[in-house]
């Protein structure tokens, strides 16, 4: 079951909120403390892509965050609602026949900001699946927990 | 934190360089500041900088895309950037994404002011 879920309206100012979330989650659910910075990046970056794709499209509606404690694993499930940006999500991760990743020196400023975004998740973490849907499209990432280690 | 930003400039062997000195958490709400002050710089005719990244606590690909900018600015003027960071957190993510291979990073700014272009 969802442990917590929040719901912020897209605006840049509130990533930084669903990091702090992410991380003080992740951290009562026993992720280890050397990858909570893995955790808070992550879910940085999945918030930032999701927050910019409502607001390049119109959608007013959230973005929301689903973080999951389970047995021996935590996840993080971000979703956007914008229909189709799953299947260029699902592309930039790698999917066959997928376009070819933008060079690095080719980033600026907002021009490829989405791919990086993806890039650093994938270089991340290791548990990553990109969904595509007519509603809209999700990145679900997990790490391993030990809910056993932590105290109180 | 929000982000804090403050330029100085420094003499060094090669003539001139502007220190940007960044402090707190560069993320999608906060780079937008950090690039209006290098594109300010590079409009001033400030073409060699260096980006001093100790005081940042969070770093992430938009602000990577920043400062990826702020380099293309700069060579268009054959000028530098060149980043001062050690710490781990940081350079991990200059590692995963390459830009370690774009970007001189340095260990101190005594040292980034000093390099040859």
């Amino acid at each position: 079951m969802a442990t917590v879920e929040l719901l912020f309206s897209a605006q840049p100012e509130h990533v930084r909120t669903a990091r702090l979330v992410a991380a003080a989650v992740a951290r009562r659910a026993g992720v280890d403390e050397a990858v909570l910075d893995e955790v808070r990046l992550a879910v940085g970056e999945a918030c930032s892509r999701a927050v910019g794709l409502h607001r390049s499209n119109g959608v007013t509606t959230p973005v929301r965050v689903v973080l999951t404690e389970e047995e021996k694993s935590f996840s993080i499930e971000v979703g956007d609602e914008v229909p189709g940006a799953g299947v260029a999500a699902a592309d930039a991760a790698g999917v066959p026949g997928s376009r070819d990743a933008a060079p690095a020196e080719d980033f600026d400023d907002a021009d490829g900001e989405d791919e990086m975004g993806l890039a650093v998740i994938r270089g991340l973490v290791d548990d990553v699946e990109v969904s595509a849907g007519e509603d809209g499209g999700t990145i679900r990432m997990s790490w391993p927990a030990n809910p056993d280690a932590v105290l109180g | 934190m929000d982000l804090s930003l403050s330029t100085r400039t420094v003499p060094g062997p090669n003539g001139d360089r502007t220190v940007v000195e960044v402090g707190g958490e560069i993320d999608v709400y906060t780079a937008p500041k950090l690039r209006e002050q290098l594109v300010e710089l590079v409009n001033d005719g400030s073409y060699h900088l260096v980006v001093d990244m100790e005081g940042v606590d969070f770093l992430d690909s938009t602000g990577l895309g920043v400062l990826v900018g702020g380099l293309k600015r700069v060579r268009a003027h054959e000028g530098s950037l060149r980043l001062v960071c050690n710490q781990e957190r940081i350079l991990k993510i200059f590692r995963i994404t390459g830009l370690t291979k774009v970007f001189p990073i340095h260990t101190s700014v005594d040292e980034a002011v000093s390099a040859a272009d």
